[in-house]
C-alpha cells in the first residue's frame, strides 16, 4: 500500500553540499554561543563597556545567520530582503529614545 | 511564464503592474514574513523596556565574588541564575540557559533539515526531522519549566513573585516572567504548529498536495523564535 502511494512521488537524493553548508552554520551558531560563555567568564565585570560590546556584536552575526541562512533571507528577491531589513530601523530609534529616558528617570531618583 | 515574459515585452509594463509575484513568494510566506516583523517589534519593545527600567536602577558596583541580593541595586544575571537540575547546591553559572541555547539552536537545525527534505519530496525525512523538532521544543519548555519553578520558590530569600523579588528590584521578577514567558508562549505555540505539520506530512497532505511549503512556513515561525532567544539570552543572562 504504501509503495502504491508514493510510486508516483519522486525523491530527489540529498545535495550534500547543501547539507554540511546548514551544519557548518550550526556550527557556527554553536562556537559563537561557546565564545560567549567563555568572555562571560574570562573579561572581568569591571571592563562592562568592553564585554556589552562584544556581547551585542555577537548576538547580531548570530542573527545574521539565522535570518540569512536558516529563514532563507539572503537568498531572497531585494525588495523582500530591504522590506524586512528597512523597518527595524524604527527598533534602533526606540532603543535609543528609551536608553536616554532611562538615565533621565535614574538622574531624577538618585 | 513564457507568456507573462511575452506581455512584458510588448507592453513594457513594471513586474509591479500585477500578473505576477514581484517578491517571488507565496502570499502565505509574505504574510509570515510581515507578521514576524511586527512580532519582532513587539519582543524588541519589550527588551527595550528590560533595558530603561534597567537603566533607571542602581547598578552593582562591588566586585562579583562579593555581591549579595539586595533591594537596593539590579542583581547580575550570573549570580541569579547559576542552578542545574540535580545539582543541588551547586554554583554553575549560566550553565543551564546554556544546555537552553543549545536545544533551541538544535531545533532550529533540525527544522533546517525538515524544509531541505521537504524540497526534494522526501516525506520520510520530513518525518523524521519535524519529530526531532518537537522533541527539541518540548525539550526547552521543559527546561524552562524547571527555570520557573527554581526561580518562584527561591534559594531561602522567599524567591519570587509579581510584588516580591529575593534577588533584586521587583521590577526584576516582573520582566524575567514577562519576557521569558512571552518567549514561552511562542515555543508553545511554535510546538503546536509543528505538531500539525507533521500530522498533515505523516497523513500525505503535503504529499498529495504536490509540495511542502507549510513546513517552510511553519520553519520561519521557528526560526524566529529561536532568533528571539537569542536576544533574550544575551540581554537577559549575558548583559
Amino acid at each position: 500500500m504504501h509503495t502504491e502511494e508514493t510510486s508516483h512521488v519522486q525523491v530527489v537524493p540529498a545535495d550534500k553540499a547543501k547539507i554540511k553548508k546548514i551544519w557548518m552554520t550550526a556550527g557556527i551558531l554553536g562556537l559563537i554561543t561557546a565564545l560567549e560563555f567563555l568572555i562571560a567568564f574570562t573579561v572581568p565585570h569591571e571592563m562592562e563597556m568592553t564585554r556589552v560590546s562584544i556581547f551585542i556584536a555577537m548576538t547580531i552575526v548570530k542573527a545574521a545567520y539565522i535570518v540569512g541562512e536558516f529563514m532563507h533571507l539572503k537568498y531572497e528577491v531585494k525588495v523582500l530582503f530591504w522590506s524586512i531589513l528597512i523597518p527595524m530601523i524604527f527598533v534602533v530609534w526606540m532603543l535609543t529614545a528609551f536608553m536616554y529616558e532611562g538615565g533621565a528617570i535614574f538622574d531624577a531618583r538618585y | 511564464m513564457s507568456a507573462t515574459a511575452h506581455s512584458i515585452e510588448n507592453t513594457g509594463k513594471s513586474i509591479w503592474d500585477g500578473g505576477q509575484s514581484p517578491l517571488k513568494a507565496s502570499y502565505g510566506k509574505l504574510m509570515m514574513w510581515f507578521f514576524l516583523l511586527s512580532d519582532a517589534f513587539t519582543f524588541s519593545a519589550l527588551l527595550v523596556t528590560y533595558g530603561m527600567i534597567r537603566f533607571s536602577h542602581q547598578a552593582y558596583s562591588g566586585t562579583v565574588d562579593a555581591f549579595t541580593f539586595s533591594q537596593e541595586y539590579w542583581p547580575i544575571p550570573e549570580k541569579v541564575f547559576e542552578a542545574v537540575p540535580f545539582l543541588h547546591g551547586m554554583s554553575l553559572p549560566l550553565v543551564f540557559v546554556g544546555i537552553m541555547t543549545f536545544i533551541l539552536i538544535m531545533s532550529s537545525v533540525t527544522m533546517v533539515l525538515a524544509v531541505e527534505a521537504g524540497h526534494r519530496m522526501d516525506k520520510k525525512a520530513v518525518e523524521k526531522w519535524m519529530l526531532w523538532t518537537i522533541i527539541g521544543g518540548l525539550t526547552f519548555l521543559g527546561c524552562q519549566a524547571w527555570e520557573w519553578s527554581h526561580f518562584i520558590h527561591g534559594t531561602g530569600g522567599g524567591g519570587a513573585n509579581l510584588s516580591w523579588n529575593e534577588y533584586g528590584p521587583s521590577d526584576f521578577a516582573a520582566l524575567f516572567f514577562f519576557i521569558t514567558g512571552f518567549h514561552g508562549t511562542h515555543v508553545l505555540s511554535g510546538v503546536v504548529l509543528n505538531f500539525l505539520i507533521y500530522y498533515n506530512t505523516v497523513t500525505g497532505v503535503y504529499e498529495r498536495r504536490g509540495h511542502y511549503e507549510m513546513v517552510e512556513k511553519v520553519g520561519l515561525y521557528w526560526h524566529f523564535v529561536d532568533l528571539v532567544w537569542v536576544f533574550v539570552f544575551t540581554f537577559f543572562y549575558l548583559v
